[in-house]
């Protein structure tokens, strides 16, 4: 059943401050509305439960995408289309350049907002994974000023994030420099465009040494659908951690990976294949690194 | 309620409406323009597409309010003096269209590809309409279609 519009309040403040006093004013009434693909979807099936509405959409203050030397910064209100043309993020964050590319269709990546989707915190997301290989981090505004945190700290747990009521997610920053790793992102669900992956994972490896010995020397895993939240893999990064990359390795890999995960049944998948696939994806990254 | 105010199709509309109104609601109930249609009614099938300041977007998933300003192009305003415009001659031509519930949708689809790519591959054209779902023609004759208006566009 759709629910009565008459029965929701929306509003536009014209600046971004205007709406950090309005969220301070009355912390928990108002709730921000981005690209509106996550809640116009819940107003449209009867399951939007807030009634009163801040626009954030119009806001350039919270659009942008700022190259640094060390890392680009963007605004949660870029677009998955603006990732996607961002030549930037194309060359130096290829993983989350892919996830921006097969996060829903073309009409929903013009609209659809990182912050958005980050603030969603569904755990079956597709940028979240790839900004915690990454190693990124999150800086949140009020009206009282501003805090930054690493992003794996950001889900508390089933759609739960660390932002308090008065509080947005304003910029997400991320790392640059990994030219010396190999890079992996891999979404599997009933098809790429429009469907929500039953399982996700993102993973980056620096391997040392030479031909005949190839150790991991660094490596980061992010994973979707594999927990309540967006998770990183510490245990399946630590089983392979200055390794060599053999039989051994990707055993053991799987095994650390199967006993950090703790997926959940649900409509698009059961825990039983989630953990398994996710050991397929992660056995086939590291089998790529000695091809 | 709150006053919006766009353009669309070249002519300047307002309107009285709540701020959360669909976008497709306020086209088909307070302006009679009921070309764009509703299948879904949540972002997965496309039938609703219109052009929002050039730009494709589900226009079930737009509230009123963020559409202040904008200028709009919906299938009514594709076509000029009567004449159909080249996307929609070819979709006629190779058979693109059937019922028609997806056709306003994949036309403002096909629009916004073209303009991105003018020349689309294959692959464009299917990244380009996999937000438009279609039950009839099994999409090999859109794509046809699709590449006709790319070459004669
Ligand atoms: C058909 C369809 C297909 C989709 N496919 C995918 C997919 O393949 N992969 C995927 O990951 N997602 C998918 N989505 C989900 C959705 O498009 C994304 O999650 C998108 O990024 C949401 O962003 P938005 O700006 O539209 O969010 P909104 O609906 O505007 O907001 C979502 C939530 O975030 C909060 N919020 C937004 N911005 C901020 C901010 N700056 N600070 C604090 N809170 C904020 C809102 O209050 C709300 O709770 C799909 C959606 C649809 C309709
Ligand atoms: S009705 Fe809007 S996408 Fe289906
Ligand atoms: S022509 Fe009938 S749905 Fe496409």
């Amino acid at each position: 059943m759709r629910s009565d519009v008459g029965q929701f309040d929306f509003v536009s403040p014209a600046s971004l401050d205007a709406v950090l006093e309005r969220l301070a004013a009355e912390p928990g009434v108002h709730t921000p509305l981005a690209g509106g693909t996550e809640l116009m979807v819940a107003l449209n099936t009867g399951r939007l439960q807030q009634h009163s509405l801040l626009n954030l959409q119009h806001l350039s203050e919270l659009r942008f995408i700022r190259v640094e030397a060390e890392a680009i910064h963007i605004g949660s209100g870029t677009t998955f289309t603006d990732i996607r043309r961002s030549e930037a993020i194309a060359i130096d964050l290829p993983l989350l350049s892919q996830a921006a590319s097969w996060t829903g269709s073309v009409a929903n990546q013009n609209r659809g907002t990182l912050g958005g989707n980050l603030c969603n915190a569904s755990p079956a997301a597709d940028s979240p994974p790839a900004l915690l290989a990454y190693g990124a981090t999150v800086t949140l505004v009020s009206s009282h000023g501003t805090r930054t945190l690493p992003y794996s700290d950001f889900h508390l747990g089933y759609k739960r994030t660390a932002l308090r009521p008065d509080e947005l997610l304003h910029t997400i920053s991320v790392p640059t420099g990994w030219s010396g790793y190999r890079q992996y992102i891999r979404k599997v669900g009933t098809r790429n465009a429009q469907a929500i992956s039953k399982v996700a994972l993102a993973a980056m490896a620096r391997v040392d040494g030479d031909r005949t010995s190839r150790v991991i020397g660094d490596i980061r895993i992010g994973a979707a659908s594999l927990a309540d939240r967006p998770v990183r893999c510490a245990a399946a990064e630590a089983a392979v951690r200055g390794k060599l990359v053999n039989e051994t390795t990707v055993r053991a890999a799987r095994t650390a990976l199967a006993g950090e995960a703790k997926p959940i049944d649900d409509i698009r998948s059961t825990a039983t294949y989630r953990a398994h696939v996710a050991a397929n994806l992660l056995e086939e990254f590291l089998r790529s690194l000695v091809g | 309620m709150s006053l919006v105010q766009l353009t669309v199709n070249g002519t300047r509309q307002q309107v009285d409406v709540p701020p959360m109104k669909r976008l497709l609601d306020v086209l088909r109930e307070d302006l009679a323009l009921t070309g764009s249609k509703e299948g879904c009614g949540e972002g997965e099938c496309g039938a609703c597409a219109v052009l929002l300041d050039g730009v494709l977007v589900n226009s079930c998933l737009v509230p009123a309010l963020q559409v202040n300003g904008s200028r709009l192009c919906t299938i009514e305003g594709v076509s000029t003096e009567g004449r159909l415009h080249p996307i929609q001659q070819c979709f006629l031509e190779c058979g693109g269209a059937q019922c028609g519930i997806c056709t306003p949708g994949m036309i403002l689809a096909t629009q916004h590809l073209l303009d991105k790519y003018p020349h689309p591959t294959m692959e464009q054209i299917q990244e380009g309409l996999a937000g438009n779902l279609c039950r009839c023609t099994g999409y090999m004759r859109i794509f046809e279609a699709v590449q006709e208006a790319a070459k004669v566009a």
